[in-house]
C-alpha cells in the first residue's frame, strides 16, 4: 500500500471500494451464526454494499438524507452504514437499548427518513412511537422473526433491499453510473456520520463528523498502532458510540483488517476467544468484571491449582511490567516468568480470548492503579486512550512502553492539547467535529475562539508529557469549608473496590462528604454464599449489616488513602449508605454508557440525601422504577445510614516522621 | 417418519371425547370432551388438582383412560404409548424440569433429534461415514432451535448450572427439536419471574408463527393465558366446567366461583 494510491480516499466508500482491489480476498467481516463463523471477503462486502446502496437510491434515499441504525454489531448493519455513506446519505446509529422514548427524541431531532434496524424489539419500539416522527418512511430490517404477521408497508427486509439492488445492477446501466457518481461527488468536508453522546448532562447532541476528519484521524492511529490487514477485533461495542465508530468501523477500512461479530452480545468473551483479537477496547469495568469472576473461580479451584495461581500472580506483579516495558530484569525472575507464562498467564490470556492482543486499550473511566497493574504484568499490552466523540475519539494515547494508570498519554499524533486557566483541557484535532446538529449555539459554546475544543474535563499534565484527568471541570466545587472537592476522584476511589460498583458522592457547598453506594451484586453474593449468609434480592443484601461492615472498611481504607494527600485530605467522606436498587439507565440514573447523573440522583432520592446530612441513621425511600418494555413500578425500602472512619490529614513530611 | 396426511389450519388436531381416568377408586378425569384444532394455542386450566396434568398423561398416553376415546389426525385409538405419540409428533415439557442434568445444553437438544436419526447402530457407534454426516444435518436444526431461543451463550454449559428460567427454555428446546406437530406444556412459565415470563409468552407465540405448531398448554398465570390462548377449557374436580374463548371463560360463573370460591 503506498501513500500515493490511499492519498485521495477521503471519504470511507472510497476506501471500501480501495480495499476492495488491493486486498479483494482478504476476510473484511464474520459473523457468528447458527454456530459458524461466517466470512465475506472485501470483494464481497464491495458489491453487497453497491447493491444494498442500489435498493436504498430506489428507496429514495438522496445525499444527505439521514438514516438510522439501530441494533447490536452486525453485519448487515455495518452495511448499512456503508451503504448510506455511499449515497452520500448521513448514517446515524443509536443506542440499541435505548427505550422508545429516548429514541423518538433522536430519531425526531435528526430528522431520519429511513431506519436500519435488527430485529422485531428494535421494530416494535419505533413503531410505538411513529406518530411522533414526521419524517420517517420506511424501517429495514435484519431479522424476519416475529415481524410475518406485521403491516409491511412500511416494513421491509434488508435482504429484499439488496436483492432488489442485484436486480438492478444487472438491469439499469444508468443507475449504476448514478452510484459510481455519488461515490466519486463525495467530499472530505462532508458529514460522513453523526453520532449522539451520551448526554451526561441532559438530551443527547448530534455530533456531526466530517468524512475527511474521520479517515484522517483513523489513518494516524492505524500508524500509531501500527495495525494491518492482518489484525482481528470483535465489534462488541454500541454501534451508536464514537469508540465502535472508529476502533472498528474507520479503523477497520483504513487498515484493512477483520471486523468479527459475535453471535450475540452475552457470546462476546466466548467469541473473542475463537477468533484470537489482536485488537481489544473495553472500558473499565469489562476488565474489572473479567477479573472478578477469575478470582471468584480460583476460590473454586483444587488448593494445588489455587497456591500455584496466587504464587504466579505473585511473581507476575514483581517482574511482569518490567519485563512488558522492556526494562532489564534478572534471568533467574525471567525464567520464572517463563515457566508462569506456560504455566498460569497463558492458559488465563487463553480464557479470557487475550492470548493473541497485541494492543489492548481502555478508556472512558479511570481504571483502579491495581486492575491495570494486573492485566499488564500477565503480559497484555494495556493501555489508556482519552478521548470524546467531538474528537473522533482521541485526544491522548499512550505509547507501548510508556504506560500509567494514573494518565491517559501524550496527545495522540496530530492533536493539539492545551489546559486553559482554570484547568480545563482544549484540544484541535484532526477528526474534530463540524458542529452540533441544529444546534450552533452550543457548538459555539464548546469551541474557543481560537478555534481548541473544550473538553469539558479539568487535567494536567504530568512531568512527562501525560494527561492526567481530574474530574469534570463543571462537577470540581468546594466544600463549605473552602476545601477542594472533586466528586469522581472519590468515587473511583471506592470503585476500585470488586465489591463496590457505583458510588455517588455529595458535597458541594456541604459540610462533609458523603456517599451513596451500589454493591456489586457479583462479588458480594459470592460473599455471601461463602459466609452462608442467605438473601432474596439486592435489596435485601444491599440493607444486610455485615455487608455494611464490609463497605465501612473500604470507605475508611479510601479515607486513610484521602487523608496523605494535601489537596484531597479535608474531602473524606463522612457517611455513606448502601442504596436499595441498582442504578439503572433505563431509570435515567445512569446515562447509557454507564456514568452516574449526579444532579438527577440528587434530586431522585431526595430523602436520602437529607439523611446523609441531618445525623439520622435509617430514612425511608420510595422511588419508581422503569421495566424493559417502559412499564413502571416502584420499590421502597428503608435504608441504614452509617458513619465513616475519618483520618487525621498527614502531611507527607509529617507521615514519614511518624 | 411424518405422518403423510396434510391438517389445514382450523381443522380438528386432536379430539378427546367423554375420557375417564380413574386411579382406583380416585376420579381424576371425568367424562372430558373437547378438542385441539390445528395452530391454536388451547390452555387447559383449572384449580390445583383439577386433572391438567392427568389430561396431558393422557393425550400423550402415558395414562390409559378407562372410558372414552383419543382421535389423533383423525385416527381412534384406545391405548398408546408415549413413544409411539412422539413418533406421531406430540412432544411435550414438564412442570418440573426432566433434563440430563450433566449434560450441556446442546447434547440435551439433540436428544430431541433421536427419534430422527436412522443411520444404523453400527455407524453410530463409530460416529463416522453416514452417521457424521446424519449428526450434521441435525446438528444445523438443533444451532436453528438455539438461535431461535436465544441461548447461544449456554451452548456448552451444563444444564444442571443454568437458573431455572434457562432450563425451561431448554426442555422447550428439547420438545421443539422433535419438530412436534402438537406441543404439550405443563406450566411452562412456573416460578419465573415477570421478565422470564414474558420472554417465554414470546417463545410460545414465536414457536407457533414460525413453525406452526399447535400448543395445549396448563398454566396458572391468568394474564399469560388470556393473552396467548386461542380457546380455553377450564376443568375442576376432573369435570369440565367451561370451554371457549378467553373473553367468554373469563366472565362464566362457574369458572369465577371455581377460582374465588363459593358457600356450599
Amino acid at each position: 500500500m503506498t501513500a500515493d494510491a490511499t492519498a485521495g480516499l477521503d471519504t470511507f466508500p472510497k476506501w471500501l471500494e480501495h480495499n476492495a482491489k488491493v486486498r479483494p480476498s482478504r476476510p473484511a467481516m464474520r459473523h457468528k451464526d447458527l454456530g459458524i463463523w461466517k466470512e465475506w471477503s472485501w470483494a464481497e462486502v464491495h458489491r453487497t454494499v453497491r447493491s444494498y446502496a442500489l435498493g436504498l437510491m430506489a428507496h429514495g434515499l438522496q445525499r444527505g438524507d439521514k438514516i438510522a441504525i439501530i441494533g447490536t454489531n452486525r453485519p448487515k448493519l455495518y452495511w448499512s452504514i456503508m451503504a448510506a455513506q455511499t449515497l452520500g446519505a448521513v448514517p446515524v446509529p443509536v443506542y440499541a437499548d435505548a427505550v422508545a422514548d429516548e429514541m423518538a427524541y433522536v430519531l425526531d431531532h435528526a430528522e431520519v427518513r429511513f431506519a436500519c434496524v435488527e430485529d422485531q424489539e428494535q421494530v416494535d419500539k419505533i413503531l410505538s412511537v411513529a406518530d411522533r416522527l414526521a419524517a420517517i418512511q420506511m424501517v429495514f430490517y435484519d431479522e424476519p422473526r416475529g415481524l410475518r404477521d406485521y403491516d409491511h408497508s412500511r416494513l421491509q427486509p434488508i435482504d429484499e433491499v439488496i436483492a432488489q439492488g442485484d436486480a438492478t445492477m444487472l438491469a439499469d446501466p444508468d443507475a449504476v453510473r448514478r452510484l459510481d457518481q455519488a461515490i466519486a461527488d463525495g467530499k472530505g468536508a462532508d458529514v460522513s456520520v453523526m453520532l449522539y453522546t451520551s448526554g451526561t448532562t441532559g438530551r443527547s447532541k448530534g455530533v456531526m463528523l466530517s468524512a475527511g476528519g474521520c479517515v484522517n484521524a483513523a489513518k494516524d492511529t492505524v500508524a500509531f498502532d501500527r495495525l494491518t490487514e492482518d489484525d482481528q477485533v470483535i465489534a462488541y461495542l454500541p454501534l451508536a458510540w464514537v469508540g465502535d465508530h472508529y476502533l472498528n468501523y474507520a479503523q477497520a477500512l483504513v487498515a484493512g483488517f477483520t471486523i468479527n461479530c459475535p453471535e450475540s452480545p452475552d457470546t462476546a468473551v466466548e467469541d473473542r476467544r475463537e477468533v484470537g483479537t489482536t485488537f481489544a477496547f473495553a472500558p473499565p469495568r469489562v476488565y474489572e468484571g473479567m477479573l472478578t469472576r477469575i478470582m471468584i473461580r480460583m476460590e473454586d479451584a483444587g488448593a494445588l491449582k489455587r497456591n500455584m495461581f496466587h504464587y504466579y500472580l505473585g511473581v507476575a506483579k514483581k517482574w511482569g511490567e518490567k519485563i512488558l516495558d522492556g526494562k532489564s530484569v534478572p534471568l533467574l525472575a525471567r525464567l520464572n516468568y517463563a515457566l508462569g507464562e506456560a504455566l498460569v498467564y497463558g492458559p488465563l490470556k487463553n480464557v479470557l480470548g487475550f492470548s493473541s492482543v497485541r494492543i489492548a486499550y481502555t478508556a472512558g473511566e479511570a481504571m483502579g492503579p491495581e486492575l491495570f497493574s494486573f492485566y499488564r504484568s500477565i503480559g497484555i499490552n494495556l493501555k489508556q486512550l482519552y478521548g470524546q466523540t467531538e474528537a473522533f475519539l482521541y485526544v491522548t494515547s499512550q505509547t507501548d512502553h510508556a504506560v500509567r494508570a494514573d494518565c491517559v498519554g501524550p496527545a495522540t499524533p496530530n492533536v493539539e492539547i492545551k489546559i486553559a486557566d482554570d484547568g480545563e483541557v482544549l484540544y484541535k484535532s484532526p477528526g474534530q467535529f463540524i458542529g452540533y446538529f441544529k444546534e450552533p449555539e452550543k457548538t459555539a459554546e464548546t469551541m474557543t475562539p481560537d478555534g481548541y475544543v473544550k473538553t469539558g474535563d479539568a487535567g494536567f499534565f504530568e512531568k512527562d508529557g501525560q494527561l492526567r484527568i481530574i474530574d469534570r471541570a463543571k462537577d470540581v466545587g468546594k466544600l463549605r469549608n473552602g476545601a477542594l472537592f472533586a466528586p469522581k476522584y472519590i468515587e473511583n476511589k471506592l470503585k476500585f473496590f470488586p465489591n463496590i460498583r457505583e458510588v455517588v458522592a455529595f458535597g458541594q457547598g456541604e459540610e462533609h462528604v458523603s456517599v451513596f453506594i451500589n454493591i456489586d451484586l457479583t462479588a458480594v453474593g459470592n460473599w455471601a454464599e461463602r459466609n452462608n449468609v442467605s438473601y432474596g434480592s439486592y435489596q435485601e443484601l444491599a440493607n444486610n449489616r455485615q455487608v455494611y461492615e464490609i463497605i465501612a472498611g473500604h470507605v475508611a481504607e479510601v479515607n486513610r488513602q484521602l487523608a496523605e494527600e494535601p489537596m484531597m485530605a479535608k474531602a473524606q467522606v463522612h457517611r455513606f449508605l448502601v442504596l436499595h436498587k441498582e442504578l439503572d439507565a433505563d431509570d435515567g440514573e445512569l446515562t447509557r454508557t454507564q456514568k452516574v447523573r449526579r444532579g438527577f440522583i440528587a434530586e431522585r432520592y431526595a430523602p436520602l440525601v437529607t439523611a446523609l446530612y441531618d445525623g439520622s441513621t435509617e430514612a425511608d425511600i420510595s422511588t419508581e422504577v422503569t421495566f424493559e418494555d417502559g412499564r413502571k413500578g416502584s420499590i421502597s425500602a428503608r435504608v441504614r445510614v452509617m458513619d465513616a472512619k475519618t483520618f487525621e490529614p498527614v502531611a507527607p513530611a509529617a507521615s514519614q516522621a511518624a | 417418519m411424518k405422518p403423510e396426511k396434510k391438517i389445514e389450519p382450523g381443522e380438528q388436531l386432536l379430539s378427546v371425547e367423554n375420557v375417564t381416568l380413574r386411579f382406583g377408586g380416585v376420579k381424576a378425569i371425568t367424562d372430558v370432551s373437547f378438542d385441539i384444532r390445528k395452530g391454536e394455542v388451547r390452555a387447559i386450566i383449572g384449580p390445583n388438582g383439577a386433572g391438567k396434568t392427568s389430561m396431558l398423561n393422557v393425550i400423550n398416553g402415558f395414562y390409559h383412560p378407562q372410558e372414552g376415546r383419543i382421535t389423533y389426525r383423525g385416527e381412534t385409538r384406545a391405548k398408546m404409548r408415549p413413544h409411539v405419540a412422539a413418533t406421531q409428533g406430540i412432544a411435550r415439557t414438564f412442570q418440573n424440569v426432566a433434563l440430563f442434568k450433566g449434560m450441556s445444553t446442546l447434547d440435551n437438544i439433540m436428544v430431541g433429534r433421536t427419534l430422527k436419526m436412522h443411520k444404523s447402530f453400527f455407524w453410530q457407534l463409530f460416529r463416522h461415514g453416514p452417521a457424521m454426516d446424519e449428526e450434521i444435518e441435525h446438528r444445523k436444526f438443533v444451532e436453528e432451535i438455539i438461535d431461535f431461543l436465544e441461548i447461544e451463550h449456554i451452548r456448552k454449559v451444563p444444564v444442571g448450572k443454568l437458573p431455572y428460567g434457562l432450563q425451561k427454555r431448554v426442555e422447550l428446546g428439547r420438545a421443539l427439536a422433535m419438530e412436534p406437530e402438537l406441543l404439550l406444556l405443563d406450566e411452562p412459565m412456573a416460578g419465573m419471574n415477570l421478565e422470564e415470563k414474558e420472554d417465554m409468552c414470546r417463545f410460545i407465540l414465536d414457536t407457533k408463527e414460525q413453525y406452526g405448531t399447535t400448543i395445549a398448554l396448563i398454566e396458572h398465570d391468568m394474564g399469560v393465558v388470556m393473552d396467548l390462548s386461542d380457546r380455553v377449557v377450564v376443568l375442576e374436580y376432573g369435570i369440565k366446567i367451561a370451554d371457549g374463548t378467553p373473553e367468554e371463560v373469563k366472565s362464566n360463573q362457574k369458572v369465577i366461583d371455581a377460582y374465588l370460591g363459593v358457600a356450599h
